[in-house]
């Protein structure tokens, strides 16, 4: 007995190339799965004909080849249900026909298999590194067992975000995981995370790329490089299979999900780095691989005579305040969010999502206000890198609709030159500890993510080991990378065995993470620096896929001080809500102990603030339902040492060490809760050191006396 | 290699042999087996995998299915599952969602 088809829309109505059809819903875009079928769906205003390609799974030559006919075509949206396809096993591209005339904009090209924009999955790089086949989009299953993940929804001024390259984090052989380099390695190293005391991580790109598509070689070994970083997206709505153990499998997005929804466990948020500045087509002499086939003018802005703006330094600029190019990117993210439960998004060179389709800054881009106003992403962290290749700096002035945060690119370099030793400093960072407060005044401290490292830069460790990058294995002559970097080798540029260069550099180091991680905002890590992580030099290893910027966990031994004053930082910050105000300081002293900061000098209350002055001390108070806290901060970059008259406390509290970056390891640091009391009402700050204490009541009468 | 189910039920207790690959084409006979041997209480559901040569996404979602149905309380133990198989459940989480038992302990 055959079975009538329980619905009239899981009934094709038309057969094109031995497929059963009918006219598909063109909404969503992309492939989704229906009763029966796989709705496809794809958006071209240019084209004069769409070709649907279908491939058996790992296939080279076409399953099927199906024309869009012109009754399926709703506006310039091409949509067909395709019957009795096995999601799983089918790959498909686009064909599209329409006019090569790049003096208006039109890039048109039948020959090529497009990827579909809006692909969940892409296939072709299956495993990292390995066969070239090519690129063909996928249907990913999206009924994922979440139990019951959601977003973790941590108060921002609670967070403590943490850089990390998906493969660079595991991929060293010191890892000790069971996949190295794969969201399953990063699973493994939650208990380490955990214990390290971040409560986010800032993935870099995971959207689909291709690591194979750099042409460049190691001048110095001849291996070619990679495109390891991937700041260069080919499929926007697809988790990297490359980096995913199970990619080979297509499962790239359950391992993704999984490892969310372990992070989520363990109460740590995940942040994407995602890239809507650009994509991987590059300039006209990049290759076909998807927006510049189907819409090449609505996609990218282009030049009066068709050419490329390049705002992106990359050769192309996604034309992101284009409507159909907003509607792309909400979309995006929502896919992230809904589908992912990721919690955040920190956007590459934002600067360019507030410049219209001819490149000129607008003042309310349209792009940024849907994403602010998102109900969707109205959980997400939005975080901009407000600032682009061709020259706007929006730090302080992104159009942020109370919504983003910013890179705040002037911490980074204020806290450097502070601690590098530069004069007339000093002032400027006070204004930096307290969240930046002239750039993000109206708006809450949380509007600053405060850094000192980035994965753009140097390392840590190389921050006080060289004075100028040192980028030749880039295969550029060194040309590449800032040169701007606000560094200091402390003596002896690169490696040492000086006693007391290694001395000095430890100390910087733990300077700079000190003043990251009591100043107000959100503070940033990247993955490594907590150990003392060296790329040699090189403040550009995009493209280094191997021991040059790989996590070196072995480090993590040879530099156990550092580790446990890192951890023993990161508590202290969450035990002082003093450093985690949600709001910029009102400027009254309220009912406490204390204003909410006094600055004071060599003699407490007296700050100098002259221009040779390179000493700040704060103490930062507040007074919440857990009683008084007071945070004494003294950083001294001067050569030489001070004697610091300490603000006088009430009768029953006294100041205890919390921090000294002066002393030698084992005795820099004390655990959040231990701190020992110090005698007398004086505290001495040696040459380019940090010292921090906090006010806690006297346990007993005899302590006291 | 075509994909074959084998139902034996004692005292609340189902074990299910697998043939074969479960992917997408077989999956849905397995959730049909599933549906069918769980329409009576289950204490515990067995399925013995050492004859179960490829595990896709789909096959990966039968078991969630069936941990859905049967409910938080009832233990699902997969046995004798190959290397390969058991990696894929392990990384994609499943594992945490059932038993996973080597041969030699049943």
């Amino acid at each position: 007995m055959s079975r009538s088809p329980e619905r009239l829309d899981a009934f094709p109505t038309h057969r094109i190339a031995g497929f059963g059809v009918r006219a598909g819903r063109p909404l969503p875009f992309g492939a989704s799965r229906v009763p029966g079928g796989v709705n496809f769906s794809v958006y071209s205003a240019g084209a004069t004909r769409m070709t649907l390609v279908l491939f058996r799974r790992g296939e080279d030559e076409p399953l099927a080849e199906l024309d869009f006919p012109p009754e399926f075509v709703v506006g310039a949206v091409y949509s067909m249900t395709v019957f009795g396809l096995d999601a799983e096993t089918v790959e498909y591209g686009y064909r599209a026909d329409g006019p090569f005339d790049p003096d208006r904009g039109h890039r048109f090209d039948r020959r090529q298999v497009l990827l579909d924009p809006y692909a969940t999955l892409v296939h072709g790089r299956d495993s990292w590194g390995g066969q070239r086949r090519p690129l063909r989009s996928g249907v990913a299953l999206d009924d994922f067992d979440w139990e019951d993940d959601r977003q973790l929804r941590l108060p921002s001024e609670d967070l403590v975000i943490y850089e990390a390259h998906v493969r660079g984090f595991t991929r060293h052989p010191s890892s000790n995981v069971d996949q190295p380099g794969t969201f399953a390695g990063l699973v493994d190293k939650i208990p380490y995370l955990k214990s390290l005391g971040v409560n986010a991580i800032e993935l870099m790109p995971v959207f689909e790329y291709d690591e194979l598509d750099n042409e460049r070689v190691d001048p110095n070994t001849g291996k070619p490089l990679h495109n390891y970083w991937g700041y260069s997206t080919i499929g926007f709505f697809a988790p990297k299979a490359g980096l995913a153990a199970t990619g080979r499998l297509g499962m790239q997005a359950d391992e993704f999900k999984n490892m969310v929804k372990q992070l989520h466990r363990a109460g740590i948020e995940v942040i994407l780095d995602v890239v809507f500045n650009h994509t991987a087509e590059g300039n006209e002499r990049g290759p076909t691989l998807s927006f510049r086939g189907l819409d090449n003018s609505v996609y990218y802005m282009l030049t009066p005579d068709g050419y490329y703006y390049n705002f992106s330094g990359t050769g192309n600029t996604l034309n992101c305040n284009h409507p159909i190019v907003r509607g792309f990117v909400l979309d995006c993210l929502r896919h992230w969010a809904s589908q992912f439960h990721v919690d955040g998004f920190r956007f590459d060179l934002a600067a360019i999502l507030a410049r219209a389709p001819d490149g000129a800054p607008i003042p309310n881009p349209p792009l940024l206000e849907s994403l602010a106003a998102d109900p969707v992403l109205r959980d997400c962290k939005l975080i901009a890198e407000a600032w682009d290749a061709g020259g706007l700096y929006q730090v302080g002035s992104f159009p942020n609709y109370h919504r983003f945060s910013e890179w705040n690119g002037k911490f980074r370099d204020t806290v450097r030159r502070f601690v590098k030793g530069d004069a007339g400093v000093a002032g400027e960072l006070a204004t930096r500890l307290l969240g930046s407060p002239d750039l993000y005044r109206g708006r809450a401290p949380t509007a600053s993510v405060n850094f000192v490292t980035a994965h753009d830069g140097f390392t840590l460790r190389d921050l006080v080991s060289y004075n100028g990058k040192h980028n030749e294995a880039n295969g550029e002559g060194n040309r590449d990378g800032d040169n701007d970097n606000n560094s200091w080798n402390c003596g002896v540029e690169g490696d040492t065995d000086d006693k007391h260069v290694l001395a000095l550099r430890d100390r910087q180091v733990r300077n700079l993470l000190l003043l990251l991680l009591t100043s107000h905002g959100i503070p940033m890590l990247v993955a490594g620096d907590e150990f003392g992580r060296t790329q040699r030099g090189n403040n550009n290893a995009y493209c280094q896929d191997n021991e040059l910027s790989w996590v070196d966990w072995s480090l993590a031994e040879t530099n156990a001080g550092l580790l446990r004053f890192t951890r023993a930082a990161i508590a202290f910050r969450r035990a002082h809500p003093a450093l985690r105000r949600p709001w910029h300081l009102r400027g009254h002293q309220g009912d406490g102990l204390f204003p909410e900061v006094s600055w004071h000098g060599e003699r407490a209350w007296t700050p100098d603030w002259s221009p040779g002055q390179r000493l700040l001390a704060a103490l930062l108070y507040c007074h919440g339902p857990e009683g008084h806290d007071c945070v004494y901060l003294a950083a001294n970059a001067h050569w030489d040492g001070r004697e610091l008259e300490l603000p006088a406390l009430p009768d029953g509290m006294r100041w205890h060490l919390f921090a000294d970056t002066a002393q030698p390891d084992g005795h820099d640091v004390h655990q959040p809760g231990e701190e020992p009391p110090i005698a007398g009402d004086r505290v001495r700050v040696e040459p380019r050191s940090t010292v921090v204490l906090v006010a806690r009541q006297t346990e007993s009468r005899s302590e006291r006396e | 290699m075509s994909f074959n189910t084998k139902v034996h039920i004692d005292d609340g207790v189902v074990t299910i042999r697998l043939t074969g690959e479960l992917d997408s084409r077989s999956a849905p006979t397995l959730n049909e087996v599933i549906v069918e041997a769980t329409e009576k209480p289950v204490r515990r559901l067995v399925l013995l995998a050492e004859d179960l040569t490829y595990l896709s996404s789909a096959g990966l979602r039968c078991l969630v299915f069936a941990h859905q149905k049967l409910g938080r309380g009832v233990d699902i133990v997969l046995v004798g599952a190959t290397p390969e198989v058991a990696e894929t459940i392990r990384l994609t989480g499943f594992d945490r969602s059932l038993v996973m038992q080597d041969l030699a302990e049943r």
